[in-house]
Protein backbone atom coordinates (compact mmCIF):
# COMPACT_ATOMS: atom_id res chain seq x y z
CA UNK A 1 0.00 0.00 0.00
CA UNK A 2 2.69 2.62 0.99
CA UNK A 3 5.22 1.30 -2.09
CA UNK A 4 1.77 2.04 -4.20
CA UNK A 5 1.30 5.34 -2.14
CA UNK A 6 5.19 6.46 -3.03
CA UNK A 7 4.89 5.14 -7.07
CA UNK A 8 1.33 7.30 -7.11
CA UNK A 9 3.37 10.18 -5.82
CA UNK A 10 5.64 10.17 -8.34
CA UNK A 11 3.30 10.37 -11.25
CA UNK A 12 1.09 12.76 -9.49
CA UNK A 13 4.13 14.99 -9.63
CA UNK A 14 4.42 14.78 -13.27
CA UNK A 15 1.07 14.90 -13.67
CA UNK A 16 1.00 18.77 -11.56
CA UNK A 17 3.50 19.27 -14.39
CA UNK A 18 1.27 18.67 -17.04
CA UNK A 19 -1.34 20.08 -15.37
CA UNK A 20 0.59 23.58 -15.10
CA UNK A 21 1.08 23.70 -18.61
CA UNK A 22 -1.70 22.78 -21.53
CA UNK A 23 1.00 23.72 -24.25
CA UNK A 24 2.73 20.80 -22.55
CA UNK A 25 0.08 18.50 -23.23
CA UNK A 26 -0.60 19.87 -26.57
CA UNK A 27 3.12 19.33 -27.52
CA UNK A 28 2.29 15.23 -26.51
CA UNK A 29 -0.32 14.84 -29.05
CA UNK A 30 0.79 17.39 -31.45
CA UNK A 31 3.63 15.25 -33.42
CA UNK A 32 1.44 12.03 -33.34
CA UNK A 33 -1.38 13.82 -35.35
CA UNK A 34 1.63 15.78 -37.49
CA UNK A 35 3.22 12.71 -38.44
CA UNK A 36 -0.03 10.51 -38.72
CA UNK A 37 -1.37 13.59 -41.49
CA UNK A 38 1.45 13.42 -43.11
CA UNK A 39 1.49 9.30 -44.00
CA UNK A 40 -2.50 9.70 -44.32
CA UNK A 41 -2.04 11.58 -47.42
CA UNK A 42 1.34 9.41 -48.46
CA UNK A 43 -0.74 6.55 -48.03
CA UNK A 44 -3.93 7.69 -50.15
CA UNK A 45 -1.25 8.43 -52.79
CA UNK A 46 0.65 5.09 -52.46
CA UNK A 47 -3.45 3.64 -52.73
CA UNK A 48 -3.86 4.55 -56.29
CA UNK A 49 -0.34 3.41 -57.51
CA UNK A 50 0.57 0.57 -55.33
CA UNK A 51 -1.28 -2.52 -55.44
CA UNK A 52 0.30 -3.90 -51.82
CA UNK A 53 -0.95 0.01 -50.06
CA UNK A 54 -4.62 -0.39 -51.87
CA UNK A 55 -5.36 -3.84 -51.28
CA UNK A 56 -4.90 -3.11 -47.25
CA UNK A 57 -6.34 0.04 -46.42
CA UNK A 58 -5.06 1.95 -43.65
CA UNK A 59 -1.52 -0.05 -43.26
CA UNK A 60 0.82 2.77 -43.17
CA UNK A 61 -1.66 5.22 -40.95
CA UNK A 62 -1.51 1.76 -38.56
CA UNK A 63 1.72 1.38 -38.55
CA UNK A 64 2.75 5.50 -38.16
CA UNK A 65 0.58 5.48 -34.97
CA UNK A 66 2.02 2.21 -33.54
CA UNK A 67 5.15 3.43 -34.26
CA UNK A 68 4.25 6.61 -32.03
CA UNK A 69 3.06 4.58 -29.66
CA UNK A 70 6.70 2.61 -29.07
CA UNK A 71 8.52 6.25 -29.50
CA UNK A 72 5.83 7.86 -27.00
CA UNK A 73 6.58 4.75 -24.80
CA UNK A 74 10.42 5.54 -24.89
CA UNK A 75 9.83 9.49 -23.94
CA UNK A 76 7.54 9.23 -21.51
CA UNK A 77 10.00 7.07 -19.39
CA UNK A 78 13.44 8.79 -20.43
CA UNK A 79 11.86 12.38 -20.13
CA UNK A 80 10.01 11.47 -16.86
CA UNK A 81 13.86 11.12 -15.16
CA UNK A 82 15.31 13.75 -16.99
CA UNK A 83 12.70 16.05 -15.71
CA UNK A 84 13.91 14.75 -11.97
CA UNK A 85 17.55 15.81 -13.05
CA UNK A 86 16.65 19.12 -14.90
CA UNK A 87 15.19 19.98 -11.53
CA UNK A 88 17.97 18.82 -9.41
CA UNK A 89 15.19 16.63 -7.40
CA UNK A 90 16.72 13.28 -7.64
CA UNK A 91 18.72 14.26 -3.85
CA UNK A 92 15.49 14.95 -2.96
CA UNK A 93 14.03 11.72 -4.23
CA UNK A 94 16.66 9.47 -3.51
CA UNK A 95 16.71 10.46 0.65
CA UNK A 96 13.11 9.54 1.01
CA UNK A 97 11.60 6.23 1.35
CA UNK A 98 11.05 6.29 -2.36
CA UNK A 99 13.06 2.77 -3.68
CA UNK A 100 14.66 3.10 -6.79
CA UNK A 101 12.15 0.21 -8.32
CA UNK A 102 9.39 2.27 -7.33
CA UNK A 103 10.73 5.22 -8.89
CA UNK A 104 11.26 3.07 -12.26
CA UNK A 105 7.39 1.94 -11.89
CA UNK A 106 6.51 5.89 -11.54
CA UNK A 107 8.41 6.50 -14.97
CA UNK A 108 6.73 3.83 -16.46
CA UNK A 109 3.38 4.70 -15.05
CA UNK A 110 3.84 8.19 -16.60
CA UNK A 111 5.03 6.82 -19.63
CA UNK A 112 1.74 4.63 -19.92
CA UNK A 113 0.12 8.29 -19.74
CA UNK A 114 1.74 10.64 -21.95
CA UNK A 115 1.36 8.02 -24.76
CA UNK A 116 -2.13 7.58 -24.36
CA UNK A 117 -2.60 11.15 -24.23
CA UNK A 118 0.25 11.27 -27.30
CA UNK A 119 -0.88 8.67 -29.58
CA UNK A 120 -5.00 8.24 -28.85
CA UNK A 121 -5.96 11.60 -30.51
CA UNK A 122 -3.88 10.94 -33.85
CA UNK A 123 -5.81 7.60 -33.70
CA UNK A 124 -9.08 9.79 -33.74
CA UNK A 125 -8.06 12.15 -35.72
CA UNK A 126 -7.33 9.06 -38.43
CA UNK A 127 -11.07 8.59 -38.64
CA UNK A 128 -12.84 11.79 -40.27
CA UNK A 129 -9.84 12.50 -42.05
CA UNK A 130 -8.92 9.00 -43.96
CA UNK A 131 -11.90 6.80 -42.89
CA UNK A 132 -9.19 4.59 -41.03
CA UNK A 133 -10.11 3.39 -37.89
CA UNK A 134 -7.10 2.04 -35.90
CA UNK A 135 -9.70 0.73 -33.19
CA UNK A 136 -11.42 -1.75 -35.70
CA UNK A 137 -8.54 -4.04 -35.21
CA UNK A 138 -10.01 -4.72 -32.13
CA UNK A 139 -8.04 -7.04 -29.01
CA UNK A 140 -5.41 -7.69 -31.42
CA UNK A 141 -4.66 -3.68 -31.17
CA UNK A 142 -4.95 -3.37 -27.08
CA UNK A 143 -2.02 -6.69 -27.37
CA UNK A 144 0.13 -4.71 -30.16
CA UNK A 145 0.06 -1.37 -28.20
CA UNK A 146 1.13 -3.00 -24.63
CA UNK A 147 4.31 -4.74 -26.60
CA UNK A 148 5.03 -1.62 -28.49
CA UNK A 149 5.09 0.49 -25.33
CA UNK A 150 6.76 -2.24 -23.16
CA UNK A 151 9.57 -2.06 -25.88
CA UNK A 152 9.45 2.01 -25.69
CA UNK A 153 9.88 1.52 -22.09
CA UNK A 154 12.89 -0.82 -22.42
CA UNK A 155 14.77 1.50 -24.71
CA UNK A 156 13.32 4.65 -22.01
CA UNK A 157 15.15 2.89 -19.17
CA UNK A 158 18.12 2.12 -20.90
CA UNK A 159 18.43 5.81 -21.88
CA UNK A 160 17.76 6.92 -18.30
CA UNK A 161 20.67 4.47 -17.35
CA UNK A 162 22.94 6.61 -19.45
CA UNK A 163 21.98 10.23 -18.45
CA UNK A 164 22.19 9.08 -14.82
CA UNK A 165 25.76 7.45 -15.45
CA UNK A 166 27.14 9.94 -18.03
CA UNK A 167 24.89 13.23 -16.89
CA UNK A 168 22.67 15.33 -19.15
CA UNK A 169 24.75 15.63 -22.18
CA UNK A 170 23.89 12.03 -22.93
CA UNK A 171 20.37 13.27 -22.75
CA UNK A 172 19.77 13.00 -26.89
CA UNK A 173 19.76 9.40 -26.36
CA UNK A 174 16.04 9.55 -26.03
CA UNK A 175 15.39 10.76 -28.89
CA UNK A 176 18.02 9.31 -31.31
CA UNK A 177 18.33 5.32 -29.93
CA UNK A 178 14.95 4.70 -31.02
CA UNK A 179 15.68 5.81 -34.53
CA UNK A 180 18.82 3.40 -34.76
CA UNK A 181 16.22 0.22 -34.42
CA UNK A 182 13.47 1.45 -36.88
CA UNK A 183 14.92 0.32 -39.97
CA UNK A 184 15.17 -3.63 -38.28
CA UNK A 185 11.78 -2.98 -36.86
CA UNK A 186 9.61 -3.45 -40.19
CA UNK A 187 7.44 -0.45 -39.61
CA UNK A 188 6.12 0.15 -42.96
CA UNK A 189 7.29 -3.22 -44.80
CA UNK A 190 8.03 -6.75 -44.23
CA UNK A 191 11.10 -8.01 -42.54
CA UNK A 192 11.75 -10.23 -45.65
CA UNK A 193 11.89 -6.91 -47.74
CA UNK A 194 15.75 -6.89 -45.27
CA UNK A 195 18.76 -8.10 -47.15
CA UNK A 196 19.34 -11.34 -45.45
CA UNK A 197 21.81 -11.30 -43.06
CA UNK A 198 19.97 -8.49 -41.50
CA UNK A 199 17.11 -10.32 -40.41
CA UNK A 200 17.80 -12.29 -37.70
CA UNK A 201 18.73 -8.93 -35.96
CA UNK A 202 15.02 -7.83 -37.03
CA UNK A 203 13.42 -10.96 -35.38
CA UNK A 204 16.00 -10.19 -32.20
CA UNK A 205 13.63 -6.85 -31.65
CA UNK A 206 10.16 -7.03 -30.42
CA UNK A 207 9.01 -4.23 -32.90
CA UNK A 208 9.44 -6.69 -35.64
CA UNK A 209 7.34 -8.99 -34.15
CA UNK A 210 4.58 -6.72 -33.53
CA UNK A 211 4.56 -4.64 -36.90
CA UNK A 212 4.14 -8.29 -38.64
CA UNK A 213 1.43 -9.42 -36.60
CA UNK A 214 0.05 -6.62 -37.59
CA UNK A 215 0.11 -6.69 -41.28
CA UNK A 216 -1.38 -9.74 -40.57
CA UNK A 217 -4.36 -8.76 -39.06
CA UNK A 218 -4.74 -6.25 -41.37
CA UNK A 219 -4.56 -8.68 -44.89
CA UNK A 220 -7.30 -10.31 -42.40
CA UNK A 221 -4.82 -13.15 -41.59
CA UNK A 222 -6.19 -13.18 -37.92
CA UNK A 223 -3.76 -12.61 -35.05
CA UNK A 224 -0.23 -14.76 -35.41
CA UNK A 225 0.40 -16.29 -31.89
CA UNK A 226 3.99 -17.37 -32.81
CA UNK A 227 4.90 -13.80 -33.51
CA UNK A 228 2.73 -12.71 -30.45
CA UNK A 229 4.91 -14.72 -28.53
CA UNK A 230 8.00 -13.51 -29.97
CA UNK A 231 7.21 -9.89 -29.11
CA UNK A 232 5.84 -11.18 -25.34
CA UNK A 233 9.29 -12.63 -24.80
CA UNK A 234 11.56 -10.58 -26.19
CA UNK A 235 10.35 -7.88 -24.51
CA UNK A 236 10.21 -9.51 -20.79
CA UNK A 237 13.80 -10.07 -21.40
CA UNK A 238 14.68 -6.56 -22.59
CA UNK A 239 12.57 -4.91 -20.44
CA UNK A 240 14.07 -6.82 -17.39
CA UNK A 241 17.30 -6.01 -18.75
CA UNK A 242 16.98 -2.30 -18.89
CA UNK A 243 15.44 -2.34 -15.65
CA UNK A 244 18.27 -4.45 -14.03
CA UNK A 245 20.75 -2.29 -15.96
CA UNK A 246 18.66 1.10 -14.54
CA UNK A 247 18.83 -0.18 -10.92
CA UNK A 248 22.55 -1.05 -11.38
CA UNK A 249 23.86 1.96 -12.59
CA UNK A 250 21.55 3.54 -9.87
CA UNK A 251 23.68 2.09 -7.19
CA UNK A 252 26.94 2.90 -8.85
CA UNK A 253 25.40 6.31 -9.03
CA UNK A 254 24.92 5.82 -5.02
CA UNK A 255 28.70 4.79 -4.72
CA UNK A 256 30.25 7.91 -7.14
CA UNK A 257 28.17 10.45 -5.75
CA UNK A 258 25.72 11.12 -8.94
CA UNK A 259 22.80 11.46 -7.02
CA UNK A 260 23.59 15.08 -5.82
CA UNK A 261 25.24 16.70 -8.28
CA UNK A 262 23.16 16.39 -11.30
CA UNK A 263 21.29 19.04 -13.02
CA UNK A 264 21.67 21.61 -15.92
CA UNK B 1 20.93 4.77 28.42
CA UNK B 2 19.69 6.23 25.37
CA UNK B 3 21.20 4.89 22.10
CA UNK B 4 22.57 7.13 20.01
CA UNK B 5 21.10 8.62 17.36
CA UNK B 6 24.41 8.45 14.92
CA UNK B 7 27.09 6.08 14.79
CA UNK B 8 30.08 6.41 12.61
CA UNK B 9 33.00 4.04 12.81
CA UNK B 10 36.12 4.36 10.59
CA UNK B 11 34.63 5.75 7.61
CA UNK B 12 36.21 6.63 4.56
CA UNK B 13 35.33 7.56 1.00
CA UNK B 14 37.60 8.66 -2.14
CA UNK B 15 36.93 9.80 -5.19
CA UNK B 16 39.29 8.38 -8.29
CA UNK B 17 42.05 8.05 -5.41
CA UNK B 18 41.52 11.85 -3.88
CA UNK B 19 40.30 10.72 -0.55
CA UNK B 20 37.45 12.95 0.73
CA UNK B 21 36.74 11.46 3.71
CA UNK B 22 39.73 10.15 5.37
CA UNK B 23 39.15 7.32 8.12
CA UNK B 24 36.70 9.16 10.54
CA UNK B 25 34.74 7.89 13.66
CA UNK B 26 32.01 9.71 16.10
CA UNK B 27 29.12 9.49 17.73
CA UNK B 28 26.41 11.95 18.16
CA UNK B 29 23.64 11.50 21.25
CA UNK B 30 20.05 11.57 20.60
CA UNK B 31 18.34 14.96 20.89
CA UNK B 32 21.86 16.62 20.68
CA UNK B 33 22.60 19.53 17.83
CA UNK B 34 26.13 18.91 16.32
CA UNK B 35 27.66 21.02 13.93
CA UNK B 36 30.13 19.56 10.64
CA UNK B 37 32.35 22.20 10.39
CA UNK B 38 35.67 22.92 8.15
CA UNK B 39 36.83 25.04 5.21
CA UNK B 40 35.67 24.21 1.49
CA UNK B 41 36.34 20.74 0.53
CA UNK B 42 36.96 19.15 4.48
CA UNK B 43 34.78 16.44 3.25
CA UNK B 44 31.33 17.83 5.74
CA UNK B 45 28.86 17.31 2.54
CA UNK B 46 30.63 13.96 1.57
CA UNK B 47 30.03 13.00 5.57
CA UNK B 48 26.41 14.14 5.42
CA UNK B 49 25.90 12.39 2.02
CA UNK B 50 26.66 9.24 3.27
CA UNK B 51 24.94 9.46 6.27
CA UNK B 52 21.81 9.92 4.37
CA UNK B 53 22.50 6.83 2.17
CA UNK B 54 23.12 9.28 -1.01
CA UNK B 55 26.72 7.64 -0.84
CA UNK B 56 28.43 4.43 -0.54
CA UNK B 57 31.24 4.58 1.78
CA UNK B 58 34.49 2.42 0.89
CA UNK B 59 34.62 1.43 4.24
CA UNK B 60 33.40 1.90 7.76
CA UNK B 61 29.90 1.57 9.17
CA UNK B 62 27.27 3.78 9.84
CA UNK B 63 24.27 3.32 11.95
CA UNK B 64 21.04 5.70 12.38
CA UNK B 65 19.06 4.96 15.08
CA UNK B 66 20.13 1.94 15.50
CA UNK B 67 20.18 0.69 11.65
CA UNK B 68 23.38 0.29 9.18
CA UNK B 69 22.89 3.14 6.81
CA UNK B 70 24.39 1.41 3.55
CA UNK B 71 22.26 -2.18 4.24
CA UNK B 72 18.82 -1.14 5.52
CA UNK B 73 18.33 2.81 4.87
CA UNK B 74 14.90 2.42 4.19
CA UNK B 75 14.04 1.12 7.49
CA UNK B 76 15.52 4.57 8.35
CA UNK B 77 14.49 7.13 5.83
CA UNK B 78 11.05 7.40 6.89
CA UNK B 79 12.64 8.61 10.25
CA UNK B 80 15.28 11.09 8.34
CA UNK B 81 14.83 14.18 6.70
CA UNK B 82 17.27 16.73 4.98
CA UNK B 83 17.65 20.18 3.67
CA UNK B 84 19.98 21.71 1.67
CA UNK B 85 20.32 25.22 -0.44
CA UNK B 86 21.94 23.27 -3.11
CA UNK B 87 19.43 20.61 -4.29
CA UNK B 88 16.20 22.15 -4.90
CA UNK B 89 12.23 21.36 -4.90
CA UNK B 90 10.70 21.14 -8.59
CA UNK B 91 10.36 24.88 -9.90
CA UNK B 92 7.31 24.24 -12.42
CA UNK B 93 5.05 22.93 -8.92
CA UNK B 94 3.40 25.45 -6.45
CA UNK B 95 4.40 25.11 -2.95
CA UNK B 96 1.21 23.07 -2.25
CA UNK B 97 1.96 20.48 -4.92
CA UNK B 98 5.77 20.04 -3.89
CA UNK B 99 4.38 19.62 -0.26
CA UNK B 100 1.74 17.04 -1.56
CA UNK B 101 4.18 14.99 -3.21
CA UNK B 102 6.86 14.48 -0.40
CA UNK B 103 3.91 13.61 1.81
CA UNK B 104 2.92 10.97 -0.07
CA UNK B 105 6.78 10.08 -0.65
CA UNK B 106 6.73 9.86 3.35
CA UNK B 107 3.28 8.58 3.64
CA UNK B 108 2.37 11.37 5.93
CA UNK B 109 -1.37 11.26 7.75
CA UNK B 110 -3.98 13.91 6.88
CA UNK B 111 -1.77 15.12 4.89
CA UNK B 112 -3.77 18.40 3.96
CA UNK B 113 -4.18 18.98 7.78
CA UNK B 114 -0.23 18.76 8.19
CA UNK B 115 0.61 21.29 4.74
CA UNK B 116 -1.48 23.60 6.40
CA UNK B 117 -0.22 23.46 10.15
CA UNK B 118 3.81 23.68 8.39
CA UNK B 119 2.16 26.79 6.24
CA UNK B 120 0.95 28.54 9.08
CA UNK B 121 4.42 27.82 11.35
CA UNK B 122 6.76 28.56 8.34
CA UNK B 123 4.07 31.51 6.99
CA UNK B 124 3.76 29.74 3.98
CA UNK B 125 0.27 30.18 3.80
CA UNK B 126 0.56 33.46 1.22
CA UNK B 127 2.66 31.13 -1.41
CA UNK B 128 1.03 27.93 -0.90
CA UNK B 129 0.36 28.49 -4.73
CA UNK B 130 3.11 29.89 -6.31
CA UNK B 131 5.53 27.93 -8.35
CA UNK B 132 8.66 26.44 -6.12
CA UNK B 133 10.95 28.69 -8.62
CA UNK B 134 9.59 32.00 -8.39
CA UNK B 135 10.28 32.54 -5.23
CA UNK B 136 12.71 34.35 -2.97
CA UNK B 137 15.62 32.96 -1.63
CA UNK B 138 14.27 33.15 1.87
CA UNK B 139 10.82 31.63 0.63
CA UNK B 140 12.80 28.84 -0.66
CA UNK B 141 14.56 28.27 2.35
CA UNK B 142 10.99 27.90 4.25
CA UNK B 143 9.17 25.87 1.92
CA UNK B 144 12.47 23.35 1.60
CA UNK B 145 12.22 23.61 5.48
CA UNK B 146 8.77 22.77 5.65
CA UNK B 147 9.41 19.22 3.28
CA UNK B 148 11.87 18.68 5.53
CA UNK B 149 9.50 18.87 8.47
CA UNK B 150 6.60 16.87 7.39
CA UNK B 151 7.43 13.76 8.47
CA UNK B 152 8.27 14.98 12.14
CA UNK B 153 11.65 13.56 11.52
CA UNK B 154 14.10 12.62 14.50
CA UNK B 155 17.29 12.82 12.68
CA UNK B 156 17.66 16.27 10.75
CA UNK B 157 20.64 16.70 8.52
CA UNK B 158 20.75 20.39 6.99
CA UNK B 159 23.39 21.50 4.62
CA UNK B 160 24.24 25.59 5.23
CA UNK B 161 21.09 26.05 6.31
CA UNK B 162 20.74 29.92 5.87
CA UNK B 163 23.50 30.30 3.74
CA UNK B 164 22.42 33.15 1.38
CA UNK B 165 19.96 34.17 3.57
CA UNK B 166 19.97 37.82 4.58
CA UNK B 167 20.47 38.50 8.66
CA UNK B 168 17.12 38.77 9.84
CA UNK B 169 15.31 35.53 7.75
CA UNK B 170 18.61 33.83 8.73
CA UNK B 171 17.88 34.28 12.68
CA UNK B 172 14.48 33.11 11.90
CA UNK B 173 15.61 30.16 10.59
CA UNK B 174 17.67 29.30 13.60
CA UNK B 175 15.02 30.55 16.13
CA UNK B 176 12.86 27.63 14.36
CA UNK B 177 15.26 24.86 15.01
CA UNK B 178 16.08 25.82 17.97
CA UNK B 179 12.00 25.61 18.93
CA UNK B 180 11.90 22.03 16.41
CA UNK B 181 14.88 20.85 19.18
CA UNK B 182 13.14 21.63 21.92
CA UNK B 183 9.68 20.51 21.60
CA UNK B 184 10.60 17.10 19.16
CA UNK B 185 13.62 16.10 20.95
CA UNK B 186 15.10 15.70 17.47
CA UNK B 187 18.89 15.21 16.69
CA UNK B 188 20.08 17.80 14.36
CA UNK B 189 23.56 17.53 12.60
CA UNK B 190 24.25 20.97 10.32
CA UNK B 191 26.96 21.98 8.22
CA UNK B 192 28.26 25.24 8.38
CA UNK B 193 30.26 28.06 7.68
CA UNK B 194 28.72 30.33 10.20
CA UNK B 195 30.03 30.26 13.62
CA UNK B 196 27.41 31.95 15.52
CA UNK B 197 24.79 30.13 14.43
CA UNK B 198 27.07 26.97 15.58
CA UNK B 199 27.76 28.90 19.14
CA UNK B 200 23.69 29.29 19.33
CA UNK B 201 22.57 26.19 18.20
CA UNK B 202 25.09 23.23 18.86
CA UNK B 203 25.68 21.39 21.50
CA UNK B 204 29.14 19.80 20.06
CA UNK B 205 30.92 20.56 17.12
CA UNK B 206 33.27 18.03 15.09
CA UNK B 207 35.85 20.15 13.35
CA UNK B 208 36.80 18.72 9.57
CA UNK B 209 40.16 19.46 7.14
CA UNK B 210 41.48 17.63 4.58
CA UNK B 211 39.38 14.66 4.98
CA UNK B 212 40.24 14.07 8.62
CA UNK B 213 37.98 14.75 11.92
CA UNK B 214 40.94 17.48 13.55
CA UNK B 215 39.08 18.11 16.76
CA UNK B 216 35.30 18.27 18.44
CA UNK B 217 34.25 19.20 21.59
CA UNK B 218 31.48 21.47 22.98
CA UNK B 219 31.47 25.37 21.96
CA UNK B 220 32.83 26.36 25.16
CA UNK B 221 35.13 23.50 25.19
CA UNK B 222 37.11 24.37 21.87
CA UNK B 223 36.80 27.52 22.95
CA UNK B 224 38.21 27.28 26.20
CA UNK B 225 41.22 24.57 24.94
CA UNK B 226 42.01 27.10 21.98
CA UNK B 227 42.08 29.94 24.02
CA UNK B 228 39.86 32.18 21.72
CA UNK B 229 36.55 34.19 21.91
CA UNK B 230 34.30 33.20 19.61
CA UNK B 231 34.44 29.76 17.46
CA UNK B 232 35.77 31.75 13.83
CA UNK B 233 38.72 32.37 15.73
CA UNK B 234 38.91 28.59 16.39
CA UNK B 235 38.11 27.57 13.07
CA UNK B 236 40.87 29.94 11.48
CA UNK B 237 43.33 28.18 14.05
CA UNK B 238 42.49 25.03 13.10
CA UNK B 239 42.36 25.66 8.96
CA UNK B 240 45.63 27.28 8.88
CA UNK B 241 47.46 25.24 11.48
CA UNK B 242 47.86 28.32 13.22
CA UNK B 243 47.46 27.56 16.46
CA UNK B 244 47.38 23.84 18.52
CA UNK B 245 44.71 23.80 21.41
CA UNK B 246 46.04 24.62 24.74
CA UNK B 247 44.75 22.11 26.07
CA UNK B 248 44.40 18.18 24.55
CA UNK B 249 40.78 17.31 24.70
Amino acid sequence: MSAARRIGAVMLRHLYVMRGSWPRVLEMAYWPAINMTLWGFTSQFFSTHSSWVAQTGGILIGAVILWDVMFRGNLGVALSFMEEMWSRNLGHLSVSPLRPHELMAGMLGMSLVRTTIGVLPAGLLAIPLYHYSIFDMGLPLLVFWLNLMVSGWAIGLGVSALVLRFGLGAESMAWVMIFALAPLSGIYYPISTLPAWLQPLAWALPPAHVFEGMRQVMQGNGLDWGLLGGAVGLNVFYVGAAGSVFLYVHHVARRRGLLLNVGE
Amino acid sequence: MTQPAIVVDNLRKSFSGQVAVDDISFTIAAGSTTALLGGNGAGKTTTISMLLGLLLPDSGTIRVLGEDMVRHRYRVLPRLNFSSPYVELPHRLTVAENLTVYGHLYGIPRLKQRIAELACELELTDILKRPAGKLSAGQKTRVALAKAMLNRPDILLLDEPTASLDPDTADWVRGFFQDYQRKSGATILLASHNMAEVERLCDQVLMMKQGKLVDRGSPQDLLGRYGRDDLEQVFLDIARDRRQPLVES
